[in-house]
């Protein structure tokens, strides 16, 4: 067994005390032979901290593409050629979106726009849908509208969003590469306002947008220090137009080794698998992920892709025999 | 699977153009790939097809348009100002 694995299983199994930057290295360094065993660590963690449910969200866009940032994944910023055309959802396409989530057994549902940080027309438009929903479905609302001034945020908190999702994307030494229309800091600002207002503060990002493997490490410590609730993990999936179109996707043993260090490095949080697990994993990797570390799923389409159908996966959680988290264990 | 709302796009069978013909005359084929929006003469399209999976179309597949596309967590739309909507 590694010495990084004997530590861990003390450390975070026992102690619940996550691994530092250079333990998460340790475990993305580990050979190909020792991966089963970092999954299976990660998953007694996940077991021992989290519990055997899973969360289940849908996610939705409201106003897609137009965005004026240029992060260089993205196929909703304006700057690229990218084929995405701005469109905004309407207020009974929202509910009925929502409505559909709910019926399949999820609990959150989240509300996204292609914004830097959110207008009035936005604003209104947000107030309008989350009292429409919380009107007629029975879900938790969470919203990922960009950057936030404290009054947007006191806003959201009256309207009932209980979440907010604010990616960093990528650790602070690569954002630069990735990013140049606003900061890793600016995001940060934003998450310390949402986290102090008492929403639930959700926070992720990509793998395989050409970070190193020790930048890989530096991203899951910034987390860690972060102390997100919930820390969406997505795979870039290259989006024809984007800078990143000709990057490679991810290795399925990569984003296996990374999943595993993820959880090892943030035992309580809610690890959601998000974008590009398809492409990256397929159904079999899918499996892998979720008997390795992984506690919370985006069912159903993205924001501009799409994923499996919501019953393949409510399939595989239910062979897996892993419950679905009820809402009333949310509120 | 694609509900089409009028038909285009590629294996969707053939459109006919708003107010062009009667129904009974033959309609055109689609000439444009609607994920790369590249002709679909000029070459195979096969990465795109198997895209296509997990993508919702981008291109109208009779006129080239870039079209308004609206991702739901259980389906999509996709919308032609000349030729219409697409569902999948
Ligand atoms: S801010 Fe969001 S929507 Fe805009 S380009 Fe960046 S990731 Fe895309």
């Amino acid at each position: 067994m590694p010495e990084i694995l004997d530590q861990a299983r003390t450390q975070v199994l026992e102690n619940g005390v996550g691994l530092d930057e250079a333990g998460v290295l340790a475990v993305l360094n580990l050979p190909d032979e020792h991966l089963p065993a970092a999954l299976q660590l990660a998953h007694e963690v996940r077991m021992r901290w989290c519990g055997p449910e899973v969360e289940v969200e849908g996610i939705v866009s409201l106003k897609t593409g137009g965005c004026p940032e240029d992060c260089h994944f993205c196929s909703q910023s304006g700057l690229f050629t990218s084929p995405v055309r701005s469109v905004w959802l309407d207020i009974p396409a929202l509910v009925e979106a929502a409505k559909q989530t709910a019926a399949t057994g999820a609990t959150e549902f989240c509300i996204v726009a292609a914004v830097r940080g959110p207008d009035a027309r936005l604003m209104k438009q947000m107030r309008e849908g989350v009292a429409a929903i919380r009107a007629e479905v029975d879900i938790q609302v969470a919203a990922s509208l960009g950057m936030l001034t404290q009054e947007q945020v006191d806003e959201l908190v009256e309207m009932g969003v209980h979440r907010y999702n604010h990616n960093l994307e990528t650790c602070r030494s690569y954002f630069p590469n990735v990013v140049t229309t606003h900061s890793f800091e600016e995001r940060w600002e934003t998450l310390k306002m949402v986290r102090e207002s008492g929403m639930e503060v959700c926070c992720g990002g990509i793998l395989g947008l050409g970070e190193t493997v020790e930048q890989r490490a530096e991203f899951a410590a910034q987390l860690a220090e972060l102390d997100p609730h919930e820390v969406p993990l997505n795979f870039l999936n290259p989006r024809p137009g984007t800078p990143l179109a000709d990057r490679p996707v991810v290795e399925g043993k990569d984003a296996l080794r990374a999943i595993a260090a993820f959880r090892l490095a943030m035992p309580r949080t809610i690890l959601r698998y998000a974008g590009g697990r398809e492409l990256t994993l397929g159904d079999l990797g899918t499996r892998d992920g979720l008997l390795g570390g992984i506690n919370a799923v985006i069912v159903g389409n993205y924001l501009t892709t799409l994923g499996r159908p919501a019953t393949a996966d409510l399939q595989l959680l239910d062979d897996l025999k892993m419950p679905v988290k009820a809402l009333s264990a949310t509120l | 699977m694609t509900e089409l709302v009028e038909p285009v796009g590629p294996g969707a069978g053939p459109l006919r153009p708003r107010g062009a013909g009667d129904p009974g005359e033959p309609a055109a084929a689609p000439r444009w790939c609607d994920r790369c929006g590249e002709s679909v003469a000029a070459g195979p399209h096969e990465a795109c097809a198997a895209a296509r999976a997990l993508e919702p179309p981008r291109w109208c597949a009779h006129c080239r348009r870039r079209m308004k596309v609206q991702v739901v967590p259980t389906g999509w739309s996709a919308v032609c100002v000349e030729h219409g909507e697409i569902r999948g």
